[in-house]
């Protein structure tokens, strides 16, 4: 019988079937309900501006690996989930050369050059976006819903208006929007933010599929609501709340950039700790600073957090418990 | 106070080929080849050289050492060799050879028991290790010795049948086939310890299993409790087990015995009945044979010392070339280069396994912190973070994240969406960790 064939290695000897693919897969999934959303809300260039975006963060990983002569590891689709939440955080009216640097910096600086996909401790997407805001004013230059600008050539007839998270910022309850509206995303904004129900259904389903778990989200969500409503600007808190968790990145944020495995915490209490931190930046930010949006920031500065938050979160070893009974024993 | 062990993973069972069909006991081999390493603790020596004769069940290698187990020959015949061969450990042990002359001619008249009220828990434990009783679930501790370490400590017996790998079947197969004996066995471990009664733990995709043993069971005997636990993988991991039955925790580098507890599994249990009662040693094994690339999965009664080659002819080969071939189950056993390694007394299982079951390939290994393998971990420990200090070669910081606590039950290696060696870099970092200790503890 021929020995040499059979593959010798240590245990486990079966794997599941999820892996980093699958994984990444799942989350564009569930960011198509969005995708289709901004279509609807701001016309085919946001699909556009959607697919420039994967395209060129695929590219730009693939270019350094191939000039770096690493393995190609374009096939985990991670950088494709990084194109599409840039594009997300991005206005309809973005230039496009703006988004594809935006896309080098997060794909080459952010990730490549810590060491590729696990390795970087900040947001690929969220570095990407920080990077842009060198465009103040196109990146802040928000058009109403259902008036679709081009797809090729001149956005300068786009009619520029406020958002309602820049009400906010002014302490003004946006009055020109109503909760069930915003909550569908017919509001202006970045091309993958407004439609809170959509992202809610993509969320459902990375949920029910267990690529997240609520407790990022949900205490991140939770912290925003809790400290809106004890300290509301205007005579509605209640309003002054769901207008807080309806506007802006934070439900895109909650769900899909604060829960990013890479830059996030991996224990369960340093989870519920990064989580609430976000909420409470996020609130102190928009609040605060200078600029209408904090949860961008908010996220990035608990990135950074990640590592001495598994420390605290650290859980008890096994028999550890026998171990302090027999001690208190033995006293 | 019943528990529920912490992480844990739900691999496909892939035990149904193999469950429904009886025990077979195909003809016996040649050659057996009997290695003097089959358990944990001291090799055995060999008694017996090249030319002699055997008798079966004779006693052919044995030890002065108090953790170890003496073998029995599994056929009679002649020795033709006593010398170093292929082991599944992946070593070669020196091992003695004989050539079967079936005729299975017994080394004397069995001690045959019908009471065994007068016997104390020392003379048990001397019938049991004269038997050459190891824990047949696969970790091969020999039985004497446990039973002696716990004396005076247990006040809990667990019979294991959780068989919680996939695959495996025969331990399922013995409960129904042999479940008088195995009942026996319990009763045996109840008296040794002087427990008003001892618990059966089988996880509830064996239902059957359990329904067929409360039936042996008089309504009236209350020695032996029978409880079904909810399948999950590692639940037959000895601290795993004792954790979901009683909630107690073993400590950090512990035996059962420091939290009262002594496990055995439903075939040693079997086995020491047999020994007590009928006076027949160890030296036959119920092994299943499965992996989607053998043609009839199956289990087998064999004689220790039989070549794998031998149980995958039994089962009419090979149907498709198998990637791997696997002693044990698929998440904790030993792959095998070599299939004229034996049957050794803790073989419960050979797998070989096709490349689909091996898990599809990725383009490169890399940990996304996905947190999945600290979640899955049954001794809460951080694989992930582990994994990163091995690789870099920090032994202080892999120490103090308690690497020493894991069991390699490959709960974060099967979960692992980065697909990591993590199993791989904890058993090289507990060596070099040791290495490191003994070149300190030198100095």
């Amino acid at each position: 019988m021929n020995t040499e064939a059979y593959s010798v290695s240590v245990s486990p000897h079966i794997r599941t079937s999820e892996d980093t693919r699958s994984i990444m897969l799942d989350v564009i999934i569930a960011l198509i309900p969005a995708i289709v959303g901004s279509v609807y809300f701001f016309g085919w260039r946001a699909l556009v501006m959607t697919a420039v975006s994967a395209a060129s963060a695929v590219f730009f990983e693939w270019l350094y690996r191939k000039l770096m002569k690493k393995p190609s590891s374009i096939g985990d689709l991670s950088a494709v989930v990084t194109g599409i939440l840039l594009a997300f955080c991005c206005p309809v009216t973005m230039p496009y050369w703006m988004l594809i640097a935006g896309n080098a910096v997060a794909i080459i600086i952010v990730k490549q050059l810590y060491g590729g996909i696990g390795k970087n401790f900040m947001n690929p997407a969220l570095i990407g976006r920080a990077f842009m805001l060198s465009w103040p004013a196109a990146i802040t230059r928000w058009t109403a819903v259902f008036e679709p600008v081009k797809v090729i050539g001149g956005n300068a007839d786009a009619v520029s208006t406020a958002t309602p998270l820049a009400e906010l910022s002014l302490s003004a309850l946006p009055e020109n929007y109503d909760l069930l509206g915003m909550f569908l995303g017919k509001m202006p904004g970045c091309i993958g933010e407004v439609s809170t129900a959509l992202l809610i259904l993509g969320a459902l389903y990375l949920l029910v599929r267990k690529i997240i778990s609520l407790r990022i989200p949900l205490a991140f969500i939770a912290t925003v609501a809790i400290l809106t409503y004890i300290f509301p600007r205007g005579n509605d808190a209640l309003r002054w709340m769901a207008c807080n968790l309806l506007s802006g990145g934070l439900v895109l944020g909650a769900f899909y950039m604060a829960t990013d495995y890479v830059t996030s915490p991996c224990t369960k209490t340093g989870q519920l700790i990064y989580g609430v931190g976000c909420g409470l930046l996020t609130v102190f930010i928009r609040y605060f600073g200078a600029s209408p949006e904090g949860v961008s920031y908010a996220i990035l500065i608990m990135n950074a957090c990640s590592w001495l938050l598994d420390k605290i979160g650290r859980p008890t070893r096994f028999g550890a418990k026998t171990l302090k009974a027999k001690e208190g024993s033995l006293k | 106070m019943p528990g529920k062990f912490f992480g844990g993973v739900h691999p496909a069972q892939n035990k149904s080929d193999s469950a429904k069909k009886e025990i077979r006991t195909p003809r016996s081999p040649e050659i057996v080849v009997i290695p003097m390493s089959m358990h944990v603790g001291a090799q055995c020596r060999p008694l017996v050289g090249k030319g002699d004769y055997v008798a079966l069940g004779q006693i052919i290698g044995d030890s002065d050492a108090p953790v170890s187990a003496p073998i029995h020959a599994s056929v009679s015949g002649t020795v033709v060799a006593v010398e170093a061969r292929p082991h599944p450990s992946g070593s070669r042990v020196l091992s003695v050879v004989i050539a079967n002359d079936f005729k299975d001619t017994p080394a004397g008249d069995p001690d045959v028991r019908t009471d065994v009220s007068d016997l104390s828990p020392e003379s048990i434990a001397d019938i049991i290790r004269s038997a050459g009783i190891v824990g047949l679930g696969g970790a091969a501790f020999p039985t004497h010795a446990k039973i002696r370490s716990g004396l005076g400590k247990v006040d809990t017996v667990i019979i294991n049948g959780a068989e919680c790998e996939p695959y495996i079947t025969s331990g399922y197969r013995g409960m129904l086939e042999n479940g008088d004996e195995l009942l026996g066995g319990a009763r045996i471990f109840r008296k040794i310890y002087g427990l008003e009664s001892v618990t059966i733990a089988i996880e509830d995709n064996k239902a059957d299993a359990i329904r067929h043993l409360k039936r042996l069971l008089p309504s009236s005997d209350n020695s032996i409790r029978i409880i079904s636990l909810k399948t999950r993988y590692p639940q037959g991991a000895e601290k795993q087990l004792i954790q979901t039955v009683t909630g107690r925790q073993v400590p950090p580098g512990g035996l059962p015995a420091d939290v009262g507890c002594a496990v055995f599994n439903t075939d040693t249990a079997a086995a020491v009945y047999r020994a007590v009662y009928n006076g027949v040693p160890l030296t036959q094994k119920v092994v299943t044979v499965a992996g989607s690339a053998v043609a009839s999965p199956v289990n087998l009664r064999v004689r220790i010392g039989t070549p794998f080659s031998e149980l995958f002819s039994a089962c009419g080969g090979f149907k498709e070339t198998p990637r791997k071939i696997v002693m044990g189950g698929p998440m904790t056993g030993l792959a095998q280069h070599d299939l004229s390694a034996p049957v050794i007394k803790g073989t419960n299982c050979i797998l070989a396994l096709s490349d689909h079951e091996c898990g599809r390939a990725v383009s490169e290994r890399a940990c996304i912190r996905c947190g999945r393998c600290i979640e899955a971990c049954p001794m809460r420990l951080m694989p992930m973070l582990m994994y990163a200090y091995e690789q870099k070669g920090d032994l202080d910081e892999l120490e103090k994240l308690n690497v020493t606590d894991c069991i390699e039950c490959g709960c974060c290696g099967y979960i692992c969406p980065g697909r990591l060696h993590l199993v791989q870099s904890f058993k090289t970092g507990k060596k070099k960790l040791a290495e490191k200790r003994a070149k300190e503890a030198a100095r």
